[in-house]
């Protein structure tokens, strides 16, 4: 079972339907408690960081012990900013702090025509490889699996994180900022793997296989991406 | 790079789709998920759902045709065409839409973009303005384009910026159903004007409209609707025939 987390930032409707399309046993917590059994966590979320002061307390508690314990976190969006130390748009509420770092403002670039926020398709650019399963764990990407660098997704953003060691695919606009990272058992996107068609629904089939979570029969039953 | 988009309008009334439609096997395709479903494989990169729907029960028809859509596709889906209220938006966003574009209903209460945008994001909200020209400027109308709101599309844009809107959606009345081009010179001009994404709409006929939209248009993704549904492919040749003279293009 996976726990998404409702914390207020945006609606779930659109990951629910993903979630449900994949075959995917996923349920919405009330309380941090109701995370205790989950075998992967999701923390989707769209709009401004101060949405995230919400997981303060309790939840922040909760999935911080998950982490500990070694179960499998996808942050979406605002959800993987969130993994990140704070953000430059609510200096005053802390990030999980799972991830080192600090979310800063995306450059716009009026010559180009480069517009922020950054909303549409862009690519991937991986900075290392894909793993070869979803469930492979000796090197290569995991979330990553099933695709190629220059994979189109769907972004809205104005802020992202910068390009570290657990960036495991960056994207360019005016600057290069990462798209996704995965440090263990960390998981995260800055883009909609729910709004971006077979490439999205190929991460989060990927994150749920890191889960071993229980996927429809008809979908695949093998390792593959 | 960020590609340019292509988005598709579905013209829905009482759950079907009811404008251009009328192409060989379309004209029993009316059902907004098959058609949806259809534009995914073919590569379209958002759908926008435009309910005319008029009776009473407009509501719960529009969230039936929205859930609809959004179980097929896993894209971007807007709603537009009767978002008056806050309880129209969030019935919209609650079955399954991403963003929820306000036009008549920006225009007379200005205040609904910024509490929107607060309450869902501003990637939520677009607003949507229909222009035309008139002498030198770009004339704003309202309810189905029959009322002149006395507004310039570059002045009210840059409003609706600064209120918190995510998109402007721009449509040339002077253009719409003509087939004969987007109007480049008021996309241009809106989209010079703000810094958010503005979708052109209105016009589109060829292939070449699109390049011309993009590059003089200086528009940031092109919405249309009945030029899908001339042959099966079209929205993927589209793509190639924009690859082909160097639009970035989501392929």
């Amino acid at each position: 079972m996976i726990a998404l987390i409702d914390y207020g930032a945006g609606n779930l409707t659109s990951v629910r339907k993903a979630l449900t399309a994949l075959g995917a046993d996923f349920v919405v917590p009330r309380t941090p408690a109701e995370c205790d059994e989950a075998r992967g966590v999701i923390v989707p979320g769209v709009g401004h960081f101060a949405a995230t002061a919400a997981l303060e307390g309790e939840w922040r508690d909760a999935i911080a012990l998950k982490i500990a314990s070694g179960t499998p976190l996808l942050g979406i969006c605002l959800g993987l900013q969130w993994l990140f130390e704070g953000s430059d748009e609510a200096p005053n509420v802390r990030g999980l702090g799972a991830l080192p770092g600090r979310i800063v403002r995306l450059r716009g670039d009026a010559e180009h025509r480069l517009k922020i926020p950054h909303v549409g398709w862009n690519a991937l650019e991986f900075r290392g490889p894909a793993a070869t399963t979803a469930t492979d764990t000796n090197g290569g990407s995991q979330l990553l699996c099933g695709l190629s660098s220059g994979a189109q997704v769907y972004f809205t953003h104005s802020y992202a994180a910068p390009v570290t060691d657990a960036c495991v695919a960056a994207t360019s606009h005016a600057e290069t900022f990462a798209a996704v990272v995965e440090r263990d058992n960390i998981f995260g996107v800055q883009f909609h793997p729910e709004k971006s068609s077979d490439a999205g629904l190929t991460i989060l089939r990927n994150f749920l296989r890191v889960c071993g979570s229980q996927l429809r029969v008809s979908l695949d039953g093998g390792q593959g991406c | 790079m960020l590609t340019k988009r292509i988005i598709a309008c579905l013209d829905v009334r009482d759950g079907q789709v009811v404008k251009g439609v009328q192409f060989q096997e379309l004209r029993r395709a009316g059902d907004p998920g098959e058609l949806a479903r259809r534009y995914n494989v073919e590569g379209i990169d958002e759908v926008v759902i435009l309910d005319i729907t008029a009776t009473l029960e407009r509501r719960q028809a529009l969230a039936r045709t929205i859930d609809a859509v959004a179980r097929e596709i896993f894209l971007p889906l807007t709603v537009g065409g009767g978002i008056r209220s806050e309880d129209d938006a969030e019935a919209a966003i609650d079955a399954g839409a991403d963003k929820v574009s306000l036009n008549t209903a920006a225009l007379r209460s200005p205040e609904l973009i910024t509490t929107l945008a607060t309450r869902y994001g501003s990637q939520a909200v677009i607003v949507a303005i229909d222009a035309k020209r008139a002498d030198d400027r770009f004339a704003v109308f309202v309810r189905s384009g029959t009322s002149d709101a006395a507004r310039d599309a570059v002045e009210w844009a840059r409003e609706a910026e600064s209120r918190g809107a995510g998109e402007i959606l721009l449509t040339s009345m002077d253009r719409d159903g003509t087939r004969a081009g987007f109007d480049c010179e008021m996309t241009a001009a809106v989209s010079d004007a703000v810094d958010i994404p503005v979708i052109a709409s209105g016009g589109a006929g060829t292939f070449d409209h699109f390049t011309d939209v993009f590059t003089q248009g200086h528009a940031d993704a092109a919405l249309a609707a009945s030029i899908f549904h001339y042959a099966e492919s079209s929205v993927a040749d589209l793509k190639r025939h924009l690859q082909a003279h160097g639009i970035p293009v989501r392929l």
